[in-house]
């Protein structure tokens, strides 16, 4: 059943905390080597075909989601300018946490300072796990529960060799700090939450690879849930695609987020500034939300932006924010997100298997 | 498997914090609650920025134990900005070469694995060059 008629009162089905609630700090983390789309498909199809990317980020050979997490959690606490210690929950949404049992964030919580007074998890929900936790973190701050909370989503996805996933399987991801709006750079006005079981891509335990529905991860899974949570929260908040200045979209590959752009009515040059899926690949639980912070990293006060998620499985998470007056004097205490796009180190597909570990020796 | 010992260290290894003498104001690393300049007792913890300069390095083809995964790779000795030096690898090098005063900063990275495919995962810091942009 579609949202519409299910939900007579509409504002009721907006997510939308007591206290208003906002972002003081983000960050933003790429690994530093690219593997071109023409390598993966040098090696599988002889380098026909088209390319669903230019490129994508690998992770280097030290890397995992537990340090990127650390070095995105200490860019947006560069930004917040708060002591760690005021954090009281620390959580980390990704599908490539670095252990199956232990969590990632008390790996995180420890190296940058918040422990021991404060909530520790990690979450999970395909490519939405970390806009999962941006949620709670709204609930966590606008229930007073907590002053602040960081929310961080982070991937270093795995794709089969040979498989389609492989050109797009990148690296990288976001943390987000909250706090009350009025210390904000950003206020979130609103969150919607659009979620059915929706099976199109899965991973089961001691499976080393995931698998897709092939086609069936478009129309009924990414298009329908992205849409559907667009469509929802915009209709409850009583605004249109006019209302945003920015848009960011999940980026599994370049057409999916412009083809769901055009069809909920929003212009190219709406989503182009959180469009990175062509230059560091598809970044799971962090291709949202790194999105959002090459937004923030240019936009100015008064703008607003729309932001939805996917996650397979199924489900997306929509946020409409306002940036304020404070975006100007925090961005630049952080590299940004075109800095560590920028520091660029080609790779082959030899070098690539050799740090991805797909090398069985 | 030496869960306790990688344990007692993380807070040093995935962060740089060490200590401050309170008598004379040396920054202490590792920390060692005596303060090696004027001897009085120091132990205050005192969390470094990261910053430092290569002192000097050597390149490391044959690696010890639990760090053939990562081999070549270079170790340096790491001059902190607050004073004392520390032995670490570099990274994101790129095969790049390495200058004696080359300015580098922390980074908390995957260090090996304690135990192969089974163990606990050892995190620490290493070095790399100093990334362009604002901070």
């Amino acid at each position: 059943m579609d949202v519409e008629e299910t939900n007579s009162d509409q504002e009721s089905i907006l997510l939308k905390p007591e206290l208003p609630v906002g972002i003081i700090g983000y960050g933003a983390y790429v690994p530093r080597y690219r593997l071109p789309a023409s390598e993966v498909a040098r090696i599988w199809t002889g380098g026909k075909g088209g390319l669903p990317v230019k490129e994508k980020s690998v992770p280097g050979i030290d890397e995992d989601v537990a340090t990127m997490s650390i070095e995105a959690a200490r860019n947006a606490l560069a930004r917040a300018g708060i002591d760690p210690g005021q954090l009281r929950a620390v959580w980390v949404g990704s599908e490539s946490h670095p252990y199956a049992v232990k969590p990632t964030s008390t790996i995180v919580a420890e190296a940058i300072g918040a422990v021991p007074h404060v909530q520790a998890a990690d979450w999970e929900f395909a490519c939405k796990a970390g806009t999962e936790a941006l949620v709670a973190a709204m609930g966590m701050v606008g229930s007073k529960m907590a002053r602040y909370a960081l929310a961080i989503g982070m991937d270093t996805a795995q794709g089969r060799p040979g498989d389609a996933l492989e050109y797009t399987a990148g690296a990288g991801g976001a943390a987000y700090i909250l706090g009350p709006a009025e210390e904000s750079l950003a206020e979130i006005e609103y969150a919607y939450s659009y979620v059915t079981d929706t099976p199109d891509f899965w991973r089961r335990p001691e499976q080393k690879y995931p698998e897709h529905g092939q086609r069936f991860t478009g129309e009924p899974a990414y298009f329908k849930h992205i849409t559907a949570a667009a469509q929802a929260l915009m209709e409850a908040s009583h605004t249109g695609p006019e209302d945003y200045r920015y848009a960011v979209f999940h980026q599994p590959n370049t057409k999916f987020p412009q083809r769901v752009a055009a069809q909920l009515g929003f212009k190219p040059e709406q989503i182009q500034a959180g469009l990175l899926v062509p230059v560091i690949g598809n970044t799971y639980a962090g291709a949202a939300l790194i999105g959002l912070s090459a937004v923030l990293d240019q936009a100015v006060e008064g703008d607003r932006i729309l932001m939805v998620s996917y996650g397979s499985g199924a489900g997306s998470d929509a946020f409409a924010l306002r940036v304020t007056a404070a975006i100007e004097s925090r961005r630049n205490l952080a590299l940004k997100t075109a800095d560590y796009i920028a520091r660029r180190t080609q790779i082959d597909y030899a070098t690539y298997v050799r740090y991805r570990g797909k090398l069985a020796v | 498997m030496e869960v306790p010992r990688h344990w007692r260290l993380r807070q040093q290894r995935y962060a740089l914090v060490g200590e401050v003498c309170p008598h004379c104001d040396a920054k202490l690393f590792p920390p060692r609650d005596v303060c090696p300049h004027c001897g009085q007792e120091a132990r205050t913890r005192f969390t470094f920025s990261g910053r430092g300069e290569v002192y000097s390095y050597t390149h490391m083809s044959d690696a010890p134990a639990g760090f053939e995964q990562n081999a070549p790779y270079t170790v340096a000795l790491v001059k902190l900005e607050e004073g004392p030096l520390v032995t670490a690898q570099l990274t994101d090098l790129d095969g790049k070469p390495v200058e004696i005063g080359m300015p580098v900063e922390m980074v908390t990275r995957r260090i090996r694995s304690d135990d192969g495919e089974k163990g606990i995962l050892v995190y620490g810091y290493k070095f790399r060059p100093v990334l362009a942009g604002p901070r």
